[in-house]
């Protein structure tokens, strides 16, 4: 399934990655510790976390992730935005709790 | 030069986690009993026992650094220590503006603020065990501004260590030292940059006071001395 349609069915709003929205998502991965993040999650997986932290960017990029949505509203920081332009991270901001989303995204088969 | 003993990282029974035998008086008898000559006072989010251990530890001969063990935005524990009540009171207000919530004391433990004497003299009702609105980058920069030294606590541990909530220790975060609740995993943290390691014991209870220290050699002991000392200058040395 392509990013834009994810956007659309869970009404993100687009942070960065506004032109990168074709990529394609394959499953999807939730945490909040990094480090998990970066031992766990798989290349194309969409990332949900409530970080704001420009780490998530850098781990993101390394583990060549789809796109990061972040959870309950909460806001990046300016430079978590700057780095995801630079790294061509595509950040996504849900106003749901990670659960929610989760739930949303397993309805429309993405697992 | 000489050698001093550290154990920086002690709550008190201000921490709703801690045992509430925390109390000024013992934790100064009880460093001194250790061998310590110089003890950090942190708290979760509060410094609000720091007047009143100072006062005890100096009758026992013990320096105390004030600090206090702030959780920032990510839930990352850093370290926050002091030279001047002032700076540390200066902080204490910034983080207690960044902390929601009100404490549970049947859920997460009473917060008693003591005095000199042992005695109580109120508690805190602010939710201590919370995080703060404070980003770690932010709080970094705060405490070097209050000229603080900020030291990432127990960076072997997953939850709330820097490593395990972020992935890695950011790039151009200013720490000035890194906390290992164990110094024999020294070898297991992978640093993109030299930085200077300490080990404390965290201690909640009488007896983990000391049980983990850092030694400084250093000409006296001041806040400046430690900086020093983490930086290595004119022969000064901090190892564990």
């Amino acid at each position: 399934m392509k990013l834009q349609k994810v956007v659309q069915e869970l009404n993100l709003t687009v942070m960065t990655g506004e032109s990168l929205l074709e990529r394609e998502v394959n499953g999807g991965y939730a945490g909040d510790l990094l480090s998990d993040v970066l031992a766990n999650a798989r290349v194309g997986n969409l990332w949900i976390t409530l970080h704001t932290h420009p780490n998530i960017v850098a781990v993101a990029s390394s583990k060549d992730l789809a796109a990061i949505i972040i959870v309950n509203g909460r806001t990046p920081e300016a430079d978590t935005l700057r780095k995801a332009e630079e790294e061509r991270i595509p950040i996504l901001i849900s106003s749901s709790s990670t659960y929610i989303v989760v739930c949303k995204l397993a309805e429309l088969g993405i697992r | 030069m000489r050698e001093f003993r550290a154990d920086l990282h002690i709550h008190t029974c201000l921490s709703p986690c801690a045992e509430l035998e925390m109390s000024p008086r013992n934790i100064a008898k009880e460093a001194k009993r250790k061998g310590l000559q110089i003890i950090g006072i942190c708290d979760h989010n509060s410094a609000e026992n720091v007047l009143a251990v100072t006062k005890v530890a100096a009758r026992e001969g013990i320096e105390v650094l004030g600090g206090m063990e702030v959780t920032t935005r990510e839930e990352v524990h850093i370290l926050a220590l002091f030279g001047s009540e002032d700076k540390l009171f200066k902080l204490q207000e910034i983080v207690h503006e960044n902390l929601h919530g009100t404490n549970d004391e049947k859920i997460y433990g009473e917060q008693v603020v003591a005095n000199e004497l042992d005695e109580v003299i109120g508690f805190s009702n602010k939710l201590l065990i919370g995080a703060t609105d404070i980003t770690v980058d932010r709080l970094v920069e705060l405490i070097h501004e209050l000229d603080g030294l900020a030291i990432a606590a127990h960076v072997d541990r997953e939850g709330f260590g820097i490593i395990g909530q972020l992935g890695f220790i950011p790039k151009g975060l200013a720490l000035d030292a890194l906390e290992l609740a164990d110094p024999s995993g020294r070898d297991t943290i992978h640093l993109e940059k030299d930085l200077p390691f300490v080990s404390s014991s965290d201690a909640h209870t009488l007896e983990r006071i000391g049980k983990r220290w850092t030694t400084f050699l250093m000409n006296d002991m001041s806040i400046d001395e430690l900086r020093k000392c983490f930086r290595g200058e004119n022969g000064r040395r901090v190892w564990m």
